[in-house]
């Protein structure tokens, strides 16, 4: 087996902003392998640095957008999709990623998040999900399995929670796939996609959470939950998303389960008012123009 | 000769105050708006969404109040102009996207057509009692600028002088309008586009590597970028330092709430617009605003036919309070008077204004629904005089 060489620099440092580093992310987070899949993907495409804009929530995923060397914006709890709504409307040139937790996109961003995927807005949605809410000390939230602890669930949750690429399916979302912290060339692919897809996308991609959510539940450390997904994750590509729910500890199946072409909200607003207002109508005239003023 | 429709439609026009609102937006430049339905303001929604296509606005109805709010920030950031309206409940739901709006500092309007509450309260009834909301909404401190016309050709006029406050300092600029004002119909006179004055984005012209998002210029107010132009800045609702980046402790939560405090009330001879009416010598002054300034006016009238000296101070700006001239006021008559359709929102910092002075003060109070009779104004303008 060759010898990995050890490097004196971050192999991502030129997208990263280095002066916040060290993160605040717990040692075998799965946030990290994720933002380090996304770079990788975005340094393989072909989409120039200016044009991607990254749009975070609130939690641990949420500061996500606080690393990256790249235009990027910190919003409130689960409003990060209608800000990139905003920002992707305002300046179409943009590829507007947005990358956030569980809890701020499927529950106090839920209603947005099912908008969102209903207009096809051309929006990227990287969703860490870590079945707690990590950042306020482990709590449940929708996406916590049943009988999962945590701490305002001490004898378990008793909820049904969201099968979160199911609910963005049956809202009209075009791409939808989920993976593991684990998968990190499935990921990277996924995320090249994400890049390249027209519409809205939506990954979710399951992340270890040590310190709150596999402590109180006694599953290991980060690595030991990386062992599980390695023995439970099953790929099944283009299954229906309806067989996907997540169960506690048990198999998981992942893969990219829609992959279709649809109008986005763009096209549909351009093309039928273009038909019916007729000659009278004016498209967008873009964002205000610095060197113009 | 194009046969498209000019964006300023110069000219006479017969307007209600929302579709003013409406017009003045997009004479102002705005070209993105986000909104949701709302008693009584919708109809400026209605007036843009059929507008907008005509004159290369984009036009989005969201999913509720939070993601409007939400979405003409990121489209400021976008470097579209930016303006959303709604009512009192949905004002409620905006108020967390304000406060994220005054902490990164982005230009947007946000129009509140008010009708009476609380909760659901009176949807189509008029209300002045958003007043403190407008104030005090959103958690934490800051400082706020908010307008409130009392005409069709005041919701024209005080969109465009919106628009122009939020860009000159920053923040989202709340417009107060009421459900009266809202739905009169007046003579509108819009002018000739080059006699409106539309200032532009402050933008930042140093080099690139050295912008930092908030670094101030002289008057406290930073320059800004839009996305997409390579500055790779970051900005968050977060305590955050000249850089955009977060720091979480007290001595840089008192430069960075200091500052956005400050840049508006060291600026505030700036953004005070009154209308003053015969003042000097006046034993009473009635201050007002909105639609109670309209009412107001009978009650001087009939006032003067009695022979009492009164004069008029009407708030255009009603935030920052103008308690500078308010001050100056009462050390020189006998009695300031001021009706408000709530039960004593801006009356409390008249009072607070007054304090040392001596003079009176008297509120004539109304619960919402339907504006004052003029003779319950009129009673306290005599009371006044004692």
């Amino acid at each position: 087996m060759k010898e990995i060489e050890p490097v004196e620099r971050h192999p991502h440092e030129e997208y990263l902003r280095m002066d916040r580093i060290p993160h605040i992310w717990c040692p075998t987070c799965g946030l990290g392998t994720i933002l380090n899949a996304f770079i990788t993907a975005l340094k393989r495409s072909d989409i120039p640095r200016q044009d991607i804009a990254i749009v975070s929530g609130i939690g641990c995923t949420g500061r996500t957008a606080g690393y990256v060397l790249m235009d990027s914006f910190h919003s409130t709890h689960g409003r990060a999709l209608p800000y990139a709504t905003g920002l992707k409307l305002a300046n179409p040139r943009l590829k507007v990623v947005v990358i956030s937790g569980d809890g701020d996109l499927v529950a106090i961003g839920g209603n947005h998040l099912i908008h969102a995927a209903r207009r096809n807005m051309d929006l990227a949605v990287i969703c860490a999900n870590n079945f707690n809410y990590a950042m306020t000390g482990g709590q449940f939230g929708p996406t916590t399995p049943e009988t999962a602890r945590t701490t305002t669930a001490p004898y378990g949750s008793y909820e049904h929670p969201f099968n979160v690429p199911f609910l963005v399916d049956s809202c009209g979302a075009t791409y939808v796939a989920r993976w593991t912290a684990l998968h990190v060339r499935h990921l990277t692919t996924c995320f090249g996609e994400m890049l390249n897809h027209k519409g809205f996308s939506f990954t979710e991609v399951i992340s270890p959470c040590p310190t709150v959510y596999a402590r109180r539940n006694r599953l290991g450390s980060g690595l030991d939950l990386l062992q599980f997904y390695r023995e439970n994750s099953v790929i099944r590509n283009n299954i229906d998303t309806r067989e996907c729910d997540i169960r506690f500890q048990a198999q998981m199946i992942v893969g990219k389960f829609v992959q279709k072409e649809k109008p986005t909200y763009l096209d549909m607003m351009n093309t039928y008012l273009a038909e019916a207002v007729g000659k009278k109508f004016v498209p967008y005239v873009g964002p205000m123009d610095p060197a113009k003023e | 000769m194009s046969s498209k429709p000019p964006a300023v439609l110069t000219g006479p026009h017969y307007w209600d105050g929302d579709y003013a609102c409406a017009e003045g937006a997009i004479a102002a430049g705005c070209r993105f708006f986000a909104g949701y339905p709302i008693t009584p303001s919708t109809e400026v929604a209605e007036r843009i969404a059929e507008r907008f296509p005509l004159v290369g606005g984009t036009f989005i109805q969201m999913e509720d109040e939070l993601a409007s709010m939400a979405a003409i920030l990121g489209a400021a950031w976008g470097g579209a102009r930016t303006m959303t309206v709604t009512s009192g409940p949905g004002f409620s739901l905006m108020q967390e996207n304000i406060g994220l709006g005054v902490m990164t500092e982005t230009p947007c309007v946000v129009v509140n057509v008010q009708r009476g509450g609380p909760s659901t309260g009176l949807p189509t009834l008029t209300g002045q009692q958003d007043m403190m909301q407008a104030r005090w909404g959103s958690h934490g401190d800051y400082e706020i600028i908010a307008l409130s016309p009392s005409s069709p050709q005041e919701c024209f006029d005080l969109t465009i002088t919106s628009f122009n406050l939020s860009e000159r300092f920053r923040l989202p600029v709340l417009l107060m309008m009421d459900e009266c004002v809202g739905h009169m119909t007046e003579k509108v006179v819009v002018p000739k586009p080059e006699s409106i004055k539309v200032l532009p984005r402050r933008w930042y012209r140093g080099p690139r590597d050295k912008y930092r998002p908030y670094q101030p210029d002289a008057d406290l107010v930073p320059p800004m970028v839009r996305a997409g132009d390579d500055y790779r800045f970051h900005i968050t609702g977060l305590t955050h330092d000249q850089r955009g980046y977060p720091v979480i402790n007290a001595a840089c939560q008192n430069l960075c709430v200091s500052r956005l405090v400050d840049k508006i009330r060291n600026n505030a001879d700036h953004i005070t617009l009154l209308d003053e009416q015969d003042t000097a010598g006046a034993d009473v002054v009635v201050v007002s605003y909105g639609i109670s300034y309209r009412v107001a006016t009978k009650a001087i009238a009939d006032a003067r036919k009695k022979g009492i000296r009164v004069g008029s101070l009407r708030l255009v700006t009603v935030w920052p309070f103008p308690e500078k001239r308010i001050r100056e006021l009462a050390s020189k008559v006998r009695c300031l008077v001021m009706p408000e359709i709530n039960l004593g929102q801006m009356f409390r910092e008249m009072q607070r204004a007054t304090v040392g002075t001596g003079c009176r003060t008297l509120l004539v109070p109304h619960c919402g629904g339907w504006v004052h009779n003029p003779n319950d104004i009129l009673a306290a303008i005599v009371e006044g005089t004692k």
